[in-house]
């Protein structure tokens, strides 16, 4: 068969769809238990079960914010946690137009024989637990890749064996009614150009685009979550309509036009910066056959986690600082976004870290 | 890099552009010598140069016929050919909005071990032999890759070493300023159905598309040329809206947006069904980033031969019946043809020749 067919067929097909409606995108609030601990310690927050359900339950009850999202994709536990008043977090995005997520992988190993390669793990028993996690509400998932720009990187086998692993993924939540989200970071690391970041990127899509067809997934019922082709972490900057023009165009290279949406990750990119180059990709005027949106963590956070500092007298300050995030990004995604209206210094602080660790 | 650095490349892009005119489409006619003498033996005509050069001016200087024509696609003997007043083919059809093309490849033979699969020759000397093509006005080119459909066909060497020589063809091409028509035709032969024909069209598909990822073609400046998604010869046909959604969906699954147009071959199909089809295909309602066009040889040319049939005191009438499968098919690209052309002698005649061989 070309295509896999199973029973969830059609609930993927509408489920990717809605997760790419224009307007809105997705927070991709699954930052694990140790990587959340580093956002809390950098605003002096304990890292125990009862902040991090205070966090995300901030961000979940936002006044006016969850219209501005399709999705949210989600840690394990959080997958599990209520509301201060005990209603399943899962329930109240639901009823919100939200459709709850799950991040599936664990994390990446050094790949042998590289310098400093990985490959992502977490395909033991991934069919079961996605069963799991559809019993509890989630509706799609997420795997990270990574590959990184150098000398010699990405090697072959680092482009083979991710796309391959994102492709195992795809096809296992595809058999357990979960939508995949197809992941290949190429970091932003290093001194490199546009054009080797552009090179780069087309070569890791075309090899997962192949890999997914081996497998038999439905590109119907998936959506990317790409890097933007920009410059290296280490050179200049561009603006953010030659950043447009070199991802669109890298996309039309090698996206088909079966996948619905494409929903960018920010990387090491300010608050401010995301939004706009989003912007600038929707304004372009060139054909685009997937809508193009954000699944954002810390370009959606950044501002808030700081307004909130843990402290419960700051929760309306910082929730009112994330829902200016989330209207922004969700013009950005109709090419409607006017920059510079955030006062907060933070929106435009980057959030670039070397050799990022989730 | 990611595409090959050239400096024909806006010109490339340019051509590719032109060549998917809605409204216009490309007429095959580069018969091999040896081909065109079983299409005019079937007419009791003697395979001679100057029926073959009649046959051609016949075609080209038919009244109206030009302007539904982005392209025709010559043999070589046929690129150095005059008309009867002295004026070069080539010139005919640029003064009359038509890029001349020329068909690159050496045929096929057979892959050893296989069971009768082939790959195509032609890559000897095929930079030098651009070129002079191009000095002789021409401004794309065609090569012909057959896999075919069987038990344990198409095996994946068959579709590797198809995929990787339509690649270098095509690199090679764009280095020399000629746009490269990718054409990977599945054969029509056997007894599957349309499911089985679209799940290996769209796996030809995609090893093509990353063969041409690996290889640096700006696909900007290609053209593809498939075969439409039916069933096999000997299964029921079914009717044209079947035939558009799958052929229309695989194409979504396999080919980046930027691909500018993709020219459907007619196979075997009669004259008025291959027309049906594209029109179908353009009456669809779905994401189509590609013009839809035709690359018709004997779909365009078989009740225009009877008609001939190789005397000068039907070379009117010759004309007239192929301004009709001309004016069809161009409405046919936007989804107006309404079936009411003439049919001529033969229209509706399949050109299903079991185990074809060009």
């Amino acid at each position: 068969m070309s295509a896999f067919v199973g029973k969830y067929t059609e609930e993927l097909i509408k489920t990717a769809k809605y997760i790419a409606t224009p307007g809105k995108g997705i927070l991709a609030a699954d930052e694990s238990t140790g990587t959340i601990g580093k956002r809390f310690s950098s605003i002096n927050v304990e890292n125990i079960e009862s902040n991090r359900q205070a966090l995300r339950e901030l961000l979940f009850t936002s006044p006016g914010a969850l219209p501005c999202l399709s999705g949210v994709i989600l840690f394990e536990e959080t997958l599990y946690q209520k509301t201060s008043d005990g209603k399943p977090f899962v329930d109240f995005l639901l009823e919100n137009g939200v459709i709850p997520g799950i991040k599936v992988d664990k994390g990446v190993v050094d790949l042998a024989g590289t310098n400093g390669e990985t490959t992502t793990q977490g395909l033991d028993s991934l069919g079961s637990r996605c069963q799991e996690y559809y019993k509890a509400g989630a509706r799609f998932a997420k795997w990270r890749a990574v590959l990184k720009i150098g000398a010699t990187e990405p090697s072959e086998l680092s482009i083979q064996e991710n796309a391959k692993g994102l492709a195992r993924y795809a096809i296992i939540c595809q058999e357990n009614g979960l939508v995949p989200i197809v992941e290949p970071e190429v970091l932003t690391d290093g001194s490199h150009d546009i054009k080797k970041c552009a090179a780069v990127t087309e070569a890791v899509l075309a090899a997962v685009y192949k890999a997914l067809n081996d497998h038999h997934v439905l590109l119907e019922g998936t959506l990317l979550k790409p890097n933007m082709v920009t410059p290296g972490s280490d050179s200049a900057k561009v603006a953010p309509e030659v950043i447009a023009e070199y991802t669109v165009n890298a996309l039309r290279r090698t996206v088909p036009p079966a996948v619905p949406g494409i929903v960018f990750l920010s990387g090491g990119q300010s608050e401010e910066e995301a939004t706009l180059n989003l912007n600038a990709m929707n304004k372009l005027d060139v054909l685009k056959p997937w809508t193009l949106t954000f699944s954002f963590g810390r370009a959606l956070q950044q501002s808030t986690l700081k307004a909130w500092a843990g402290k419960t007298e700051n929760v309306a300050k910082a929730q009112a600082t994330f829902l200016a995030r989330c209207k922004a990004n969700s013009d950005a995604t109709l090419a409607k976004y006017i920059g510079g209206t955030s006062n907060d210094s933070a929106a435009s602080e980057s959030l670039f870290v070397k050799g990022y660790k989730y | 890099m990611s595409s090959l650095t050239t400096k024909f490349a806006d010109e490339l892009i340019a051509n590719a552009a032109y060549i998917g005119t809605p409204g216009k489409g490309i007429l095959a006619a580069d018969e091999s010598t040896g081909t065109i003498g079983k299409r005019l033996s079937s007419i009791n005509v003697e395979n001679v140069e100057s029926n073959r050069r009649a046959l051609r001016e016949l075609l080209f200087t038919a009244p109206g016929a030009l302007p539904c024509l982005s392209g025709v696609i010559l043999f070589e003997e046929t690129l150095y050919q005059k008309s009867s007043n002295g004026t070069p083919f080539v010139d005919i059809l640029k003064e009359g909005g038509v890029l001349p093309g020329i068909k690159v490849d050496k045929g096929t033979v057979e892959l050893a071990g296989t069971n009768g699969e082939t790959t195509t020759q032609g890559l000897d000397g095929l930079g030098d032999r651009c070129k002079k093509y191009y000095e002789a006005g021409a401004r794309f080119a065609k090569w012909r890759a057959v896999l075919k459909i069987g038990q344990n066909e198409p095996s994946e060497l068959a579709i590797h070493e198809n995929a990787y020589g339509l690649a270098r063809y095509a690199v090679i091409c764009q280095e020399n300023g000629l746009v490269p028509i990718v054409e990977p035709e599945i054969l029509v032969d056997g007894s599957h159905d349309i499911h089985k024909c679209a799940a290996v069209t769209e796996r030809v598909l995609a090893a093509c598309y990353k063969a041409l990822s690996d290889h640096h073609v700006l696909l900007e400046g290609t053209l593809l040329k498939p075969n439409m998604v039916t069933p096999g010869s000997e299964s029921a046909k079914v009717a044209p809206e079947v035939i558009a959604e799958h052929t229309v969906r695989a194409l979504q699954r396999t080919v980046p947006a930027a691909v500018p147009a993709i020219v459907f071959l007619s196979g075997g199909q009669s004259e008025e069904e291959a027309t049906r089809n594209l029109n179908a295909m353009n009456q669809l309602k779905t994401k189509k980033p590609w013009w839809l066009s035709f690359s018709f040889g004997r779909a365009l040319q078989q009740s225009t031969l009877k008609t001939w049939g190789g005397k000068e005191e039907n070379v009117k009438k010759a004309q007239e019946a192929f301004l009709v499968r001309c004016k069809a098919n161009s409405q046919a690209t936007l989804g107006a043809y309404k079936g009411d052309a003439q049919l001529g002698e033969g229209a509706a005649e399949s050109l299903h020749v079991k185990d074809y061989k060009y």
